[in-house]
């Protein structure tokens, strides 16, 4: 499905709940299809500030220990433009933006 | 109201610490950006409110906050540091070429007569500028392309371009250092650039005094002497007398030459501190006693200052950045810890105090004086 908006829920890790300075989810309109990259352009042009921090300038990759989940599944390594589950792009579940388990 | 702000950056966090000219009462203020590695504040010499943070962290990379009202709000400003052109490869620890790739900002350097204006150091080594108070950064890609570049080699820390030393008379002149490439000037405002590494030796490369390919830790300057600059190396307290175009070793008299911070007194270009590290792989005071050491003759001779320092079971490191002067009558100077102390000194150097015990572990240290 193309064209239509989909109201999608995002929800950041604290450091960047706080960089956005937003409380709980992040409610986002994407344009269909729902992907990680329309996801996250919805994000970034919402909250600017958000930019480098999740993916890449540049490139737009996922910095690496950023994680995507959704659904009890770990989305990270799906491609950019691939669909995210009917959950996520109904607007059910968030998808959840994690800063992966490393030390310090 | 005269006074001191001293900017101190951590591994967690900054905190910013006042007091009046008396140096004796401190209010610490923070943490700022609770969680974050802080390797660097920074505030304008030309407005003392504008300063400027280096924030970064290993899951969310890298963000320049500012201030305008001396550190008590902060907004974050640009957070893009894009190489210029095709960057290429430098060396990697094995000797492979490897790709640039942006890390981090170790130093930012705000222009003495522009609060809009701050050069940053970043590693992979590279210098950056803005001009727009921190809201874009345009790369001094001469620097990088200037030849040696696909040679270099990051010491331990990484890549870094971790010194920028500008000349007083002429801010087009300037000097910076890499970790581990050595010392590079410029007298086109970055244009071009050329190795200053004349005079130094270092066991650790094939050849040990070559052009390029030195572990430089910090270079100092008094602004009163532009061209003297004084140097701690890896190994090696060196000073140059004609601007880094030939550098002479003055380590002579020290427990140890090894060590990472180097400063000049805030009045008198011949007074310099050092603190003096075991060694390379020891990164802690030799025997346990925390002493900076003070050149009163510009490195002919040193003496140890202990008064209110550690002198037994202390094993703490300062690293580069994190010693600093102020400019008041008499200079205080300061340096940070990583076990997370700041002394201050408020008799350039006769007698030490900690202003705070118990911070993370401090990454940098940078001083305003405020009149």
């Amino acid at each position: 499905m193309t064209g239509a908006a989909m109201s999608v829920r995002v929800k950041l890790p604290a450091h960047l709940r706080k960089l956005a300075q937003v409380d709980g989810e992040v409610r986002l309109d994407v344009p269909a299809p729902v992907t990680q990259r329309s996801v996250l352009d919805a994000l970034e042009a919402r909250h600017p500030v958000l930019r480098g921090t999740i993916r890449d300038h540049a490139t737009k990759r996922r910095r690496a220990f950023v994680r995507f989940f959704a659904c009890e599944q770990d989305l990270s390594h799906e491609e950019p433009d691939a669909e995210l589950p009917a959950e996520v792009a109904a607007g059910r579940e968030p998808l959840l933006v994690v800063g992966a388990m490393a030390g310090g | 109201m005269t006074g001191v702000r001293v900017l101190v950056g951590t591994r967690k966090g900054a905190f910013v610490l006042t007091a009046d000219g008396t140096r004796e009462r401190w209010e610490v203020q923070g943490p700022h950006f609770a969680g974050w590695e802080i390797y660097h504040v920074a505030g304008s010499p030309a407005d003392p409110d504008r300063l400027y943070a280096s924030q970064s962290g290993g899951w969310f990379g890298q963000l320049v906050q500012r201030s305008d009202d001396g550190g008590a709000t902060w907004e974050p400003v640009g957070n893009e540091f894009a190489y210029a052109g095709v960057p290429g490869t430098h060396q990697w620890y094995d000797g492979t070429p490897h790709p640039w790739e942006f890390a981090r900002v170790w130093h930012l350097e705000p222009s003495a007569t522009d609060p809009d204006t701050v050069l940053a150091g970043v590693e992979d080594a590279a210098l950056f500028r803005s001009t727009d108070g921190g809201a874009s950064w345009q790369e001094l890609r001469g620097l990088r392309e200037h030849g040696s570049g696909s040679s270099w080699q990051p010491g331990a820390g990484g890549m870094c371009l971790h010194t920028i030393v500008v000349d007083p008379r002429d801010p087009a002149r300037m000097h910076v250092a890499i970790s581990a490439a050595g010392v590079f000037r410029t007298e086109d405002d970055g244009a071009s650039w050329e190795p200053a590494n004349h005079g130094l030796r270092s066991e650790g490369i094939p050849d040990e005094d070559a052009e390029v390919g030195h572990c430089v830790h910090h270079i100092a300057m008094h602004p009163d002497r532009p061209d003297t600059l004084y140097m701690q190396k890896h190994w090696d307290v060196m000073r140059s007398d004609d601007g880094g175009t030939h550098w002479y070793d003055i380590g002579e008299g020290l427990p140890t030459d090894f060590g990472f911070p180097i400063e000049v007194h805030a009045h008198d270009p011949d007074t310099v501190y050092v603190v003096p590290i075991t060694s390379d792989s020891v990164h802690f005071p030799p025997d346990g006693r925390l002493r900076v050491y003070r050149s009163r003759s510009g490195g002919n001779e040193w003496e140890p200052l202990t008064k209110g320092l550690p002198q037994e079971h202390c094993y703490v490191n300062v690293l580069r950045d994190a010693m600093a002067v102020d400019s008041l009558d008499t200079c205080g100077v300061y340096f940070g810890t990583t076990g997370g102390q700041v002394y201050a000194s408020p008799d350039a150097g006769e007698t030490w105090a900690p202003i705070v015990s118990n911070l993370p572990a401090v990454l940098s240290v940078q001083v305003q004086t405020l009149r």
